[in-house]
C-alpha cells in the first residue's frame, strides 16, 4: 500500500499542477479550470497550477468588501471532505507528499510529533480561525484586505508558487524584500521539521487540515475497525505515523487514512471502506 | 452540532447535498469568478512579495 500511496500522490501532485508551460516561461496557468478547486492545499500561483487552493478561494471571498458567507469555499469543503474526509491529506495533497518524501531522508532520528503535540495540534484550528478567517476578515494592506494566512505563513506558497515563479521571472525577482525572507524561513523551518517529525504542517498548522478533520468521522471513505476480531497486539498504533490508537484511527480528526495501520494488523480487522462497509 | 458527531453510513451524503447546494448559492451570487480572478493572477501575497 506504501507504493500506491506513493504513486497516487506523484500522478496527483503531476496532475494537478501539469501547466509546463508556466514553468517554462514564469507564468501561470488563466484557464477556467480555475474556476474549481483542488482538494489538497495548492497554491494556485504555482506556474503549474491548473486549479484553485480552496483555502486561497475562502480568503479571495472573505477579502471582498463588506461580508459575504463564502459559500463556494464552503461548499467544495462539504463535498471534498463528505467523500474523502482527511484521505485527501494522505494521499492527495502536493504539500503532504513533500513533507512525506523530507521524511523519508536518513538523517536525525526520526519522531512520530513534537514536543507538547497536546497542545501544538490546536494550532491548525488557531490558523484557521485566526490567520484564515478573522485575519483575512480584518487584516488590511493599504485599503484592501489582505488574505493573511497565504501572506504570512503558507509554505505550500513558498515552494510551489514563489520559488518557480522568480526563479522563471526576473521581474518578480527584483521586488523580493523582507517579506519573502519571512516567508522562506518557515519555509526552511517546516522542511527541517519535516525529516525530523511526521509531517510538521499537517499535524499542527494547516487550515485545510483542520476542516477535512471534522468530516472524518462520517466521509464516504473511511477506516473501519472490527473490534472483535482485533488482537490487541497495537501494531497499528506503533504503525500509525501520527501516534493514534485503535479506537481514535476511524474517528479522529488527526487521522489522514495513510493506510499503514492496515498494511500492519495481522488480524486484517483494519480496512478501508466505502458505501455499506465494503472493504476497498 | 449532531451532524458533525454523527458517525452514521448515511451522513457523507447529506454532507455531498448540503456542498452542492452552497456551490449552486455560490454560482448563483458570483463568487466564482471572485475566485477565477484571484487564482489568474500571480498572487503576490502568496509569493511573499505584496
Amino acid at each position: 500500500m506504501k507504493r500506491l500511496r506513493l504513486i497516487v500522490q506523484l500522478v496527483f501532485t503531476i496532475f494537478t499542477n501539469g501547466y509546463a508551460y508556466g514553468f517554462a516561461n514564469g507564468k501561470i496557468y488563466q484557464g477556467k479550470l480555475k474556476y474549481a478547486c483542488v482538494p489538497g492545499l495548492n497554491c494556485y500561483s504555482c506556474p503549474g497550477a491548473v486549479a484553485s487552493c480552496p483555502i486561497g478561494a475562502l480568503q479571495a471571498l472573505l477579502n471582498q468588501r463588506g461580508f459575504q458567507v463564502p459559500f463556494a469555499a464552503l461548499g467544495f469543503f462539504f463535498v471534498f471532505g463528505s467523500l474523502f474526509g482527511r484521505f485527501i491529506c494522505g494521499w492527495l495533497c502536493p504539500f503532504g507528499f513533500i513533507q512525506d518524501l523530507l521524511h523519508k531522508i536518513p538523517v536525525f532520528r526520526k519522531r512520530k510529533t513534537l514536543p507538547f503535540h497536546r497542545i501544538l495540534k490546536y494550532g491548525k484550528y488557531v490558523v484557521l480561525f485566526g490567520l484564515v478567517g478573522a485575519g483575512s476578515l480584518f487584516l488590511f494592506g493599504g485599503f484592501a484586505k489582505v488574505p493573511a494566512f497565504c501572506k504570512y505563513l503558507c509554505p505550500s506558497g513558498t515552494l510551489f508558487g514563489a520559488v518557480p515563479l522568480l526563479t522563471g521571472n526576473r521581474a518578480l525577482r527584483e521586488q523580493i524584500g523582507g517579506l519573502f525572507s519571512w516567508k522562506l524561513g518557515i519555509l526552511i523551518l517546516i522542511v527541517v521539521l519535516s525529516v525530523k517529525a511526521y509531517r510538521p504542517f499537517c499535524q499542527y498548522l494547516c487550515p485545510l487540515g483542520a476542516i477535512y478533520g471534522w468530516f472524518n468521522r462520517f466521509s464516504l471513505v473511511r477506516i473501519q475497525w472490527n473490534e472483535e476480531k482485533c488482537l490487541s497486539c497495537k501494531a497499528c498504533e506503533k504503525a500509525c505515523p501520527v501516534g493514534l490508537s485503535v479506537q481514535e484511527i476511524s474517528r479522529s480528526p488527526e487521522c489522514i487514512r495513510c493506510g499503514r495501520c492496515v498494511e500492519s494488523c495481522p488480524g486484517n480487522c483494519l480496512h478501508f471502506v466505502m458505501l455499506r462497509g465494503d472493504k476497498l | 452540532m449532531r451532524f458533525w458527531k454523527s458517525s452514521k453510513r448515511g451522513t457523507w451524503l447529506w454532507g455531498i447535498l448540503v456542498g452542492t447546494a452552497f456551490l449552486g448559492i455560490g454560482m448563483a451570487q458570483g463568487q466564482f469568478a471572485v475566485i477565477w480572478r484571484k487564482a489568474t493572477m500571480i498572487c503576490m501575497e502568496c509569493i511573499g512579495i505584496g
